[in-house]
């Protein structure tokens, strides 16, 4: 898609974490009207990479770009005009938990625009109609369920009809039924008002349902992007070990360092007080 | 002692300070920040949220009158009782008045209620925005261009500013009734006496000093409650230990600027 101006760009993004380097130089393009899942394991840097886009993290090094602005670099005060044209579906909801359902759904409306009561309500009505839970406007979001608060959050995600949209985790902990909901919700925003997705999730049943592109982060850099097809059929054994949720595979289950035998004979604690500064 | 000890005695000596230092430059950019979003909201769009900010009087103030009266009143009794043998020593029993007055509303009536306050709003706030912390709400608000200084912390700031200077008028009035009713049940003052006394022993700087330490005290209760529960790490755990901390740092630094506001005074005013 080289005629159409990218809505999001990623250029050279690295981030490192006391020592540890997390993201190795990522690169992205997302067009307009496209749906693209970042997938990958616990610790892979996909939560991190969500985070710099929306420029919740300064990257130590590479730009992001949404509709041709640097997040990393913009002024408070324009950082904010960017944020007010998209939308992002936290892990939790992140629902103000003092707040209503409908009051949830209405903040962003309150706060960034000049319309009526009336047509707010109305609005925030329209929103929760759109996630199938118009009736639920005066609970609190304790009173409901973890799947709900989800769909409230997509709800107020999109109050203010965002041209992009950012999922952390949509599905995690919610069962078959509601995952499909929130699924058929992310492809009808495309399908219906062409919402750009920018989704980050480790549940492949659910990427492979809502995905135009895949991209999977491994040790904080891409190994594989591309159509839902080519994750269906892997070739790269680690992208098929994580597909097809195998435990034996390249990838390690152990992330430990040190010598298993060693540790337990206690062998280092032997070698470490050299060097610690404990007597 | 050996050098080297010293030296790491000196090393952790100046690693805590530093630290207190950057916690004092923490809390001081939240003020400006504070500051700034006040004065913004005043003359530009968006407002200070004025529902918001009542809604935390109620919650933060008017919710603590109870408490407050209580614990005054038993401050007035104590006072008292504590300085009535000294006084009847001296052969001057009817000055109880303008001693619990004078100590009531200079030091009495703000200090108190302000270390009562720290419990009941600080904890209540630095929790609260914990809470918000660990549930991504204030990462939610940020990122939907809603700064958490703006809609969180003003509001408050100012809720609790009014309320305490509000509280601590009521404190002082509650804390010289505490005094006569002793004067009156168990040292057999006549109350309309002590009534005079209080009065006539109260000059304005009394009451005012008063006043201006315990805006003092608010703001520390609600910056420091505010700073530690926006700065919260690590889930409930850390909820916690924000709310342990923003009570003893707020009792802290309440006592040591209570020390040099009355010193200032002293010499001063």
């Amino acid at each position: 898609m080289p005629t159409v101006e990218p809505i999001l760009e990623i250029r050279g993004v690295q981030k490192f974490f006391g020592g540890r380097q997390v993201l190795k130089n990522i690169d992205l393009v997302v067009a307009p009207g496209e749906t693209v899942v970042i997938i990958g394991g616990s610790g892979s840097g996909k939560s991190t990479l969500l985070r710099t886009i929306i420029g919740e993290h300064a990257p130590d090094a590479g730009h992001v770009y949404l509709w041709g602005e640097d997040v990393c670099h913009a002024s408070p005060r324009r950082l904010d005009k960017i944020r007010q044209r998209f939308g992002i579906l936290f892990q939790s909801g992140a629902l103000y938990s003092s707040m209503t359902v409908g009051e949830n759904v209405a903040l962003p409306l309150r706060e960034h625009t000049d319309l009526d009561d009336k047509i707010i309500q109305m609005v925030v009505k329209m929103k929760l109609e759109l996630v199938g839970l118009r009736d639920f406007e005066n609970l609190m979001p304790s009173q409901v369920s973890g799947g709900m608060r989800k769909r409230v959050g997509l709800a107020r995600a999109v109050a203010r009809d965002p041209e992009i949209l950012f999922y952390d985790e949509p599905t995690a902990g919610l069962d078959p039924i509601a995952t499909s909901v929130i699924d058929q919700l992310v492809i009808d925003l495309r399908t219906k008002l062409g919402v750009t997705s920018l989704v980050v999730t480790h549940d492949m049943k659910s990427a492979l349902r809502i995905a135009d592109r895949l991209a999977m982060l491994y040790n904080g850099e891409f190994i594989a992007i591309g159509p839902p097809a080519d994750f269906r059929q892997p070739t790269d054994p680690r992208v098929r070990q994580f597909v097809e949720g195998l435990a034996d595979g390249p990838i390690p289950l152990r992330v430990s360092k040190t010598d298993y035998l060693a540790d337990l004979l206690g062998l280092h604690e032997k070698r470490e007080p050299a060097t610690g500064n404990r007597r | 002692m050996s050098t080297t000890g010293l030296v790491r005695i000196l090393e952790r000596v100046g690693g805590q300070g530093e630290g207190f230092l950057a916690y004092l430059g923490g809390l001081g950019y939240l003020t400006l920040d504070a500051l700034k979003h006040t004065a913004l909201g005043l003359v530009t769009r968006p407002r200070i949220k004025i529902d918001e900010t009542f809604f935390q009087m109620v919650r933060l103030g008017v919710r603590a009158v109870p408490i407050i009266a209580l614990v005054q009143i038993f401050v007035g009794m104590i006072l008292a009782l504590q300085l009535a043998p000294v006084l009847a020593d001296y052969g001057q029993l009817d000055k109880v008045a303008t001693v619990v007055s004078v100590a009531v509303f200079r030091e009495l009536g703000p200090l108190i209620s302000a270390v009562v306050l720290t419990g009941f709003a600080g904890a209540a706030i630095a929790a609260e925005l914990g809470t918000m912390v660990v549930g991504e709400e204030i990462a939610a608000l940020r990122t939907s261009a809603i700064h958490p200084v703006r809609f969180l912390v003003v509001p408050r700031i100012i809720a609790c500013l009014l309320t305490t200077v509000a509280l601590t008028v009521l404190a002082d009035i509650v804390g010289a009734v505490g005094g006569g009713l002793i004067d009156r049940w168990v040292l057999q003052g006549d109350s309309w006496q002590y009534y005079h006394t209080t009065i006539e022993s109260l000059a304005l700087k009394d009451f005012l000093t008063g006043l201006i330490k315990s805006a003092v005290f608010a703001f520390i209760i609600v910056l420091v409650s505010c700073y530690e529960g926006l700065s919260v790490a690590g889930g409930a755990e850390g909820v916690g230990r924000a709310t342990t901390r923003s009570v003893v740092l707020a009792i802290f630094l309440i006592i040591a600027a209570d020390c040099a506001f009355t010193t200032f005074f002293y010499f001063f005013w």
